[in-house]
């Protein structure tokens, strides 16, 4: 391979890091100033952990990504089902399944609020935005991604081990719980905490969706970030981090003991 | 079964997919009021007479606004732009990574996945402190000599490109990566045997051949940086013009839920091509797999 393109690739590389990294190094500064060096100090995260607004959001945050990512799941399972297995109203569900990931966000969120403020006049549900109605903003663009994650592991599914059970006599539900769902599982654990992970970052759909006192914490982090850099969200961003990335690692550790 | 399998999601994402876009599409004709919610019903049903009020209004209003249709342009060109500065970067990376030994391929494609594993929010401030007059980018520069005043990025429309360019490069990297590594390593040879330099391998088999990648990749990039909010509003300054902010702006500061509706409509109406390109790219897609 030419050196140019190595050259290239390293660049790359730095470019999609180095910037992951400033905002870690960053969360160590004694300065308020962010970018001037100002000697080592962990007192952001002693300020962080002490912020209840953050600690409440953070909370919200995680109540609607673990209800979200899990109604995603679901539904994402059954959609890869139906659109790799051919199944009932497939051009259809892959039309709805495809769109979500390339609409632009605020449109997502502008016409997901104009729904609810429809249906609360036409049926009396939702009464006003909070925790649910965010739940099911994300659950909506979840179901798209996880649907993509799944789909992609039943096409390399070996429909064998199937046959075979059905062969031996299993009902169809059976070959699905005993057979297909434990070949599905580790995009089952991927689709699930991608879900999880948009939900946990998105600011513009819930910007629309949120109501008063349902502030996520992408939410409390835009507000603070739109005043200029802030040492407290660089030091969330190191512990966001440092979860992400040992989340990460067990992924890969599972998935390697799992094909061994 | 087969057809209960497809009820949940059928019913989840039309109700909560589909369904909104006509809500948008009803209230963009609407007409705008002081009111909660504040616009006008459509129709209405008195002494038994329905009466329906279409309100063009805010179509009309948003073609004689010139706010608005340069708004409409200067989203496409920063898109536009920030695709092909994408493309550019990506290109190079997903081919080396699909010629690269297969134990180091699915580390290298694990490090361009990961990054969007982290939140996409605080990626974008992370370039806040790096481009700032102060921050370490322009230290760096001053301090090497190659330039003696700060460079000004932030809060131009260039931070905006290099936003987008830097948090959709994985949209890029992977359809690339799929066709590039798909690609028939004995077209190349067969090129080669018969003469052609590296060069004219690479332009007339190995690029026309990663077509559908280069097509999937740059739509994947094109479409959600159209709408873009968070990106010029964070790295943007105030006259970097995007659709997605002109939105934001009707629908939390103006107020006026018609024409932020009548906005989403025309910008559906606009992405509406490349949708279509894409999907058909990835109809292609499923009929292989």
């Amino acid at each position: 391979m030419s050196a140019a393109i190595r050259v290239i690739v390293v660049l790359g590389f730095v470019f999609l890091y180095a910037p992951i990294a400033s905002l870690v190094i960053y969360s160590f500064n004694e300065s308020r100033l962010v970018t001037v060096w100002g000697g080592f100090s962990t007192q952001w995260y002693g300020a962080l952990l002490s912020d209840p607004q953050i600690l409440g959001a953070a909370w919200i945050s995680l109540k609607i990504g673990v209800m979200s990512a899990s109604i995603a799941t679901l539904l994402g399972t059954l959609s890869a089902l139906v659109l790799v297995r051919r199944g009932y109203g497939r051009t259809l569900l892959g039309g709805l399944v495809t769109a979500p990931l390339v609409m632009p966000e605020v449109i997502i969120g502008l016409s997901l609020l104009l729904l609810f403020v429809a249906m609360e006049g036409l049926l009396g549900w939702p009464a006003g935005r909070g925790i649910a109605t965010i739940t099911i903003a994300h659950a909506t663009f979840g179901t798209a991604f996880a649907a993509v994650v799944i789909q992609a592991r039943m096409i390399s599914l070996d429909r064998t081990q199937e046959e075979a059970a059905a062969d031996l006599g299993a009902r169809p539900w059976r070959v699905f719980l005993d057979v297909t769902l434990p070949g599905l599982a580790p995009a089952l654990v991927s689709a699930w905490l991608l879900a999880f992970t948009l939900s946990l970052d998105d600011v513009v759909i819930a910007s629309f969706v949120a109501g008063p006192g349902a502030s996520t914490l992408p939410l409390v982090i835009f507000s603070k970030v739109r005043l200029g850099v802030s040492p407290e969200v660089n030091a969330l961003a190191t512990l966001l981090l440092a979860t992400v990335s040992l989340g990460a690692i067990a992924a890969a550790w599972l998935g390697s003991r799992y094909r061994s | 079964m087969r057809r209960l399998a497809s009820l949940p999601p059928l019913l989840w994402l039309g109700l909560f997919f589909l369904v909104p876009f006509l809500v948008v599409a009803k209230i963009s004709l609407s007409e705008p009021a002081i009111a909660q919610p504040p616009y006008l019903p459509l129709w209405d049903w008195a002494d038994g007479v329905l009466s329906v009020t279409l309100d063009f209004g805010n179509y009309l209003f948003l073609a004689t606004d010139p706010l608005y249709l340069a708004s409409y342009l200067s989203s496409v060109k920063i898109a536009a732009i920030s695709t092909l500065l994408t493309l550019a970067l990506g290109y190079p990376m997903a081919y080396a990574i699909a010629r690269a030994p297969a134990g180091r391929r699915n580390l290298l494609l694990m490090l361009v996945i990961l990054p969007f594993w982290t939140s996409f929010l605080l990626r974008v401030y992370a370039w806040i402190g790096l481009l700032k007059a102060n921050g370490p980018i322009n230290g760096f520069l001053l301090a090497t000599g190659l330039i003696d005043q700060p460079i000004v990025i932030l809060q131009t429309d260039w931070a905006v490109y290099l936003g987008i360019v830097y948090t959709y490069l994985p949209f890029m990297i992977l359809p690339l990566y799929a066709t590039l590594s798909r690609l028939e390593r004995d077209l190349l040879e067969a090129a080669a045997d018969l003469g052609a330099r590296p060069a004219a391998t690479f332009l007339t088999v190995t690029l026309p051949l990663s077509m559908p990648g280069i097509v999937a990749g740059s739509m994947l990039v094109f479409i959600p940086a159209v709408g873009e909010y968070v990106i010029p509003a964070l790295l943007g300054g105030p006259d970097t013009l995007m659709i997605g902010s002109v939105l934001w702006n009707e629908f939390f500061l103006n107020r006026d839920w018609p024409v932020a509706s009548a906005v989403a409509i025309v910008m559906i109406a606009v992405l509406a091509l490349p949708i279509a390109l894409l999907r058909r790219i990835q109809a292609r897609e499923e009929e292989e797999a």
